[in-house]
């Protein structure tokens, strides 16, 4: 720009290490106080510095657990979360691509009531309907169930018009041509559409894997086996617990276990994850 | 819009929409008519009968003080965290959009708040602010200021309005900075030409012309503080002390939770809905206006 003074670039700079610190702060305190003893951080004396207890704190909370009697170890927690995330995003997905590809590509009675009635669920989220579905979910037996985790929060609005918008812009010769080559409608979504539609779904993947393993309300309701527990329900049980003294250590190394899966999905694929998110959200 | 190209077949179109229609009838509608349904009757302590009452649930609900005042909280706290954390973002955006050395560095270190749950946000700060233990709380005291966030109303408010707005920051922050990138370099320089000074240019250039991205994130972030936030309370102050941080979100949960009175629990969920549809139609007619446009 036209007045590029040292001065002002400087401060700019100075600006965004400010930014950056403040975004970072909480989660450096978090790894700091998970390489603590815990009797010194209860004390309030907890150093800024790490500790020497990295390797002791990660793998008691990795494969033994919090002392409490009930609790289980953070990765049989870790893997319920990476089961309900995936689920959830390749769920999403694939029930969104296939609807979107009806809608589009066939004319049949109920076409537009029916992608109403998809539509409209963005206006319900599991908020505002948690316990009648949660009794839903009971009276199929599915509580404390994968299939009773996910299934409710699979359906997706957004996906479904995302992939719509897509299929619009998709030319029709590319249909005329696979016709003349005596594909039928399945042959020409295998081979034709899928393929075509292939960055859009990483990028979908990426940011339905975050909403999946982000998920706390609905976990937190419908599972009350322990061994079922995700990891955000879990940390939150571990801050409450009444039986002993908070274990810091422990719940700050949870803490930054449930945020490396999400936080290295969306680093890695900052730029999948910048447009997917821009695309869906607007 | 229509596709010209289409087949021609009875059965396959309703196989294919068949998954997604029954997970959404389902675990959405079906759910939702039940909340409805719910909201109009009232039933006995022992579920052993009920009553169809009208409109009494939500009379009861608007006479009663503490929904009124979870009304006001929940709004005064979306507007808090949207006014900080869009302010702060939009802050950062601007720096960011500059030419600057390792500005690709910066945006990635800025992003990814993003992705971390809100129950973890929860955990974070209320460790750093915990009274006894606390970090931070350490060096607020040391400041004179009598710091127990989960005695004091006021402090607990502050601190799920200081976390909420921490974790939105980045999201924020993509949106403005994909806005300002959007604006032509031209017209920047053409106002500096002008001889407007830095100041004067975001102000009267590029503030206007943000304006839409503005909006848009305004719905949006309120969306986020009415809903997302319920991870954060709960793992923070559980809606305390009293009911000082009880959002409508949470009340729905805290009240459905105890059981107490399902017919109030469901008109909660129903006043919901109907704001969720408020909030989402605005965010429909400002997107479909700016496709036009």
């Amino acid at each position: 720009m036209v007045e590029q003074e040292g001065i002002r670039r400087y401060l700019a700079h100075i600006i965004l290490w400010i930014g950056i610190a403040i975004v970072a702060f909480p989660v450096y305190i978090a790894i700091v106080a998970s390489t603590q003893d815990n009797a010194l951080i209860a004390n309030g004396q907890m150093s800024l510095l790490p500790g020497g207890h990295f390797f002791e704190v990660y793998y008691q909370t990795i494969f033994v657990g919090t002392s409490g009697s009930t609790r289980e170890p953070v990765a049989n927690m870790m893997l319920n979360s990476l089961i309900m995330a995936l689920l959830i995003a390749v769920g999403k997905i694939a029930i969104s691509i296939i609807s979107a590809y009806a809608i589009v590509y066939f004319r049949f009675p109920l076409r537009m009531p029916i992608f109403w009635l998809i539509f409209i669920t963005l206006m319900l989220p599991v908020e505002v309907r948690i316990y009648p579905t949660y009794k839903i979910v009971a009276d199929l037996h599915m509580l404390d169930s994968y299939a009773g985790l996910a299934l409710p929060l699979i359906a997706s609005a957004t996906a479904t018009l995302l992939f719509r918008q897509f299929f619009m812009t998709v030319p029709d010769e590319l249909l005329e041509a696979s016709r003349i080559d005596g594909a039928g409608p399945l042959r020409f979504f295998w081979d034709t559409l899928l393929p075509l539609s292939r960055t859009n779904m990483a990028a979908l993947f990426v940011i339905l894997f975050i909403l999946g393993w982000n998920q706390y309300l609905w976990p937190l309701l419908i599972t009350t086996r322990d061994d079922m527990q995700t990891i955000q329900v879990g940390i939150r049980k571990m801050i409450t617990t009444t039986d002993a003294l908070t274990e810091w250590p422990i719940v700050m190394a949870t803490a930054v276990l449930a945020m490396l899966p999400p936080v290295f999905v969306v680093v890695a694929m900052q730029k999948l994850f910048v447009r997917g998110l821009v695309e869906t959200e607007k | 819009m229509q596709k010209q190209a289409i087949f021609k077949s009875k059965l396959l179109p309703y196989a294919l929409v068949a998954p997604q229609l029954a997970v959404v009838l389902i675990f959405f509608y079906w759910p939702a008519l039940q909340a409805v349904i719910q909201s109009f009757l009232l039933q006995d302590a022992f579920g052993l009968s009920t009553s169809f009452v009208w409109f009494d649930n939500y009379i009861e609900l608007f006479q009663d003080p503490a929904y009124f005042e979870s009304i006001i909280r929940t709004f005064f706290f979306s507007f808090a965290i949207a006014v900080s954390s869009l302010s702060f973002a939009l802050l950062l955006a601007v720096m960011a959009d500059k030419p600057l050395r390792g500005v690709m560095l910066y945006r990635t270190l800025l992003i990814w708040p993003y992705a971390v749950a809100p129950p973890v946000v929860g955990v974070l700060w209320i460790f750093m602010l915990h009274p006894s233990l606390g970090v931070l709380a350490r060096y607020l005291r040391a400041a004179g200021i009598d710091w127990n966030p989960l005695l004091d109303s006021n402090q607990a408010a502050t601190l799920i309005i200081v976390a909420a707005a921490w974790k939105q920051i980045s999201y924020n922050f993509l949106f403005f900075l994909a806005g300002l990138q959007a604006i032509p370099k031209s017209v920047f320089e053409a106002a500096a030409i002008d001889g407007a000074r830095p100041m004067r240019r975001f102000w009267t250039v590029t503030f206007p012309l943000l304006s839409p991205t503005i909006f848009f994130l305004l719905v949006v972030n309120i969306v986020y503080a009415f809903f997302d936030t319920f991870g954060i309370i709960d793992t923070m102050t559980r809606g305390g002390p009293g009911t000082s941080t009880v959002t409508l979100v949470y009340k729905v949960y805290s009240d459905g939770l105890l059981g107490g009175n399902l017919g109030s629990s469901a008109a909660q969920s129903v006043i919901l809905m109907i704001l969720v549809i408020v909030l989402t139609g605005i965010q429909f007619r400002f997107v479909e206006r700016k496709v036009t446009y």
